[in-house]
């Protein structure tokens, strides 16, 4: 078991860099998933933990040990791949034990673990297949038992689940955790599911072009949005966006429109309401011509716009509701639910 | 297609029947002349039909000396000859462009993309082009008349290195990484992950090295002079301008016939893994 302490990390090629000085205290135990759209250099950053890339500056220490120059081998780690990476000509059995051959443990210590991986993750009647004669789901569970057999100080996940079906992602998904709070291992785990990442993580580390925008509890960051960025990035459906000018206290939307309690900011910001903060009610302020309603059961998704304006508006109300296309509502956002952000830096504005 | 029209059935066997007689009419020849006697051989028309003599001609041909009135070395030496050189060539060929692909696809090094354009420049070097210096070179090593002068100037192979390349470029980059977290070095990682899955690209290729190396001709001729050291393949046109008589068909058929047979029980034996490693693109 170990922590994990990224310090003032930098990835570049050649003169391009990817990832912007990126901080990070992981303890240990602890489940730390690392969100963010394609391209935002998460999965280098996971790369760099492992060993597969190097290091431009700063540094990453495993435990006590700072691993800049250590071999992946040598690190103490283990990946799961989105892939799998399945080693095709090997049996279950074999794709398992691979790692600890090398390592010349004993062939009776390399049987007991993998047969022990094996019933953990109920394997054990599929131990002499291919993996091509395997499906998505056993695939995966193998490449996860070849994580756990090598019984590392940190477990490495790059989007395992994103091959897998929708179903079975979700079922996946449990497992991971339970499997992970039952062996207690530090992990890192990459993904562009925000659900994923809220359902899984101990803590969250949202990644923007290279740039940490926050570090901080799935709540923290549902909450309390550190940027505009991880305020639309976190929760489902969006949030929304309104620009207003805020003068002694009050909001004023693009239709006129005042809100109260918009905190200490003066001049122009962009104010933030999730769509399930905002409450019917008639004489409200935020009124919304509707284009479109849908009925998920549980609760019922209204579409439409910010009234006499072009900006589009989410309203999630609970249980049924219909509404006719062009019919305006009104809504008030809940007690403390507005988010006001720096109208061009996207930086948030505490109250 | 799923047609049912008996015209064009009839006219489609028909065609491919045409096409099996066209090429095995030569081999069927070459298989009755080696059923008769010698004299049978020299009077028109030439038979069409297997005679009695072939178990006959069989051990004249392979454990005797071959043509009477000639000095050559028996048949059965020729065929092992021509082994020898046929899987040195092909074992070689295979063993080098795997280490060489190894080296160009999974490791760094100054010009690397030279060396790899000039392994590919040599595709148009073949043997005939560069037959003279290759000779001399051969010659001042001493190695006229052995198997090493046989097969290794033959073993570079631009296509064999090519191939493999490709093979490994289909192999996706995480099976590499994979093999480092697990803590396999580059050779472990060679032998352990990237022969097991070239295989069947490996079992093709030896297929048609084999039946290159088996068929060379040219080279024999010019470095092996001492007649120990013949080839079937060369032998063949020998026996034809053999010590002032006429040629000795039912011999030469037979001495044909067995120059045959090798590969085709390499590419019979090999036959599922050849057009596995041919068409499989799945890794």
């Amino acid at each position: 078991m170990a922590s994990i302490t990224l310090k003032d990390l930098v990835k570049a090629y050649g003169d391009t860099e990817v990832l912007h000085h990126v901080e990070g205290e992981i303890s240990d135990g602890e489940f730390i998933v690392v969100v963010g759209p394609s391209g935002c250099g998460k999965s280098t950053l996971l790369r760099m933990v492992a060993g597969l890339e190097t290091v431009t500056s700063g540094t990453i220490r495993i435990g006590d040990k700072v691993v800049n120059q250590l071999e992946p081998a040598d690190r103490d780690i283990a990946m799961v791949f989105q892939n799998y990476a399945l080693y095709p000509h090997m049996s279950v059995r074999e794709n398992m034990a691979y790692g600890l051959k090398i390592r010349k443990i004993s062939k009776d210590e390399i049987a007991r673990r993998v047969e022990e991986a094996a019933d953990i993750l109920e394997l054990r009647p599929y131990l002499d297949r291919k993996p091509r004669q395997l499906s998505g789901g056993q695939r995966q569970r193998v490449a996860m038992g070849r994580a756990i057999v090598r019984n590392p100080q940190v477990f490495l996940f790059d989007e395992p689940l994103s091959n897998l079906d929708a179903k079975l992602r979700v079922q996946m998904r449990l497992e991971i955790r339970k499997l992970q709070q039952r062996l207690g291992v530090t992990s890192i785990y990459v993904t562009h599911d925000q659900v994923e990442a809220m359902t899984l993580g101990d803590r969250l580390m949202v990644l923007n072009g290279g740039y940490v925008e926050q570090f901080g509890t799935p709540i923290e960051l549902y909450d309390r949005p550190a940027t505009t960025f991880v305020a639309g990035f976190i929760g489902s459906p969006a949030m929304n966006f309104l620009p207003a000018t805020v003068s002694a206290g009050m909001a004023t939307l693009g239709n006129g429109a005042q809100l109260a309690n918009a905190g200490a900011a003066n001049g122009a910001v962009t104010l933030g309401v999730r769509p399930e903060h905002l409450l019917q009610d008639d004489a409200g302020p935020v009124r919304v011509t509707v284009e479109l309603v849908e009925q998920l059961g549980a609760n019922s998704l209204l579409h439409g716009k910010l009234e006499g304006t072009d900006i589009e508006m989410v309203v999630s109300q609970p249980g049924h509701m219909s509404a006719a296309a062009g019919t305006v509502m009104g809504f008030a956002p809940a007690a403390g639910a507005l988010h006001l952000f720096h109208a061009e830096t996207g930086k948030r504005i505490e109250p | 297609m799923v047609e049912n029209r008996p015209v064009l059935n009839v006219i489609t066997h028909l065609v491919l029947i045409l096409g099996i007689v066209i090429v095995a009419l030569p081999i069927w020849i070459t298989f009755v002349a080696s059923t008769h006697d010698a004299v049978r051989m020299t009077q028109a028309p030439i038979p069409m039909l297997p005679g009695g003599h072939f178990w006959e001609n069989f051990t004249q041909t392979l454990l005797g000396s071959g043509l009477s009135g000639t000095e050559t070395a028996p048949v059965w030496r020729m065929l092992l000859n021509s082994l020898a050189m046929a899987l040195m060539i092909a074992l070689g060929k295979i063993a080098i462009s795997l280490i060489s692909a190894f080296a160009i696809v999974y490791f760094k090094f100054p010009f690397r993309m030279m060396f790899f354009w000039l392994i590919f420049v040599t595709l148009m070097l073949p043997v005939e082009v560069r037959i003279l210096p290759t000779f001399e070179v051969v010659a001042d090593l001493g190695m006229l008349n052995s198997y090493w002068g046989l097969s290794i100037p033959l073993i570079a192979s631009a296509t064999a290195t090519f191939m493999f390349r490709q093979v490994f470029l289909t192999i996706p980059d995480e099976m590499l990484e994979s093999a480092r977290i697990d803590g396999a070095g580059p050779l472990r990682f060679f032998w352990d992950i990237l022969i097991p899955l070239s295989r069947t690209n490996i079992a093709a290729l030896f297929v048609i090295l084999f039946i290159y190396g088996w068929n060379q001709y040219l080279w024999p001729l010019l470095i092996t002079t001492d007649t120990d050291m013949t080839t079937i393949v060369m032998s063949i046109k020998q026996m034809l301008e053999a010590a002032e008589q006429s040629p000795q068909w039912n011999i030469i058929m037979m001495t044909a016939l067995l120059a045959m047979l090798p590969p085709v029980f390499v590419v019979v034996a090999m036959q599922k893994l050849f057009v596995q490693g041919l068409t499989e693109t799945d890794k």
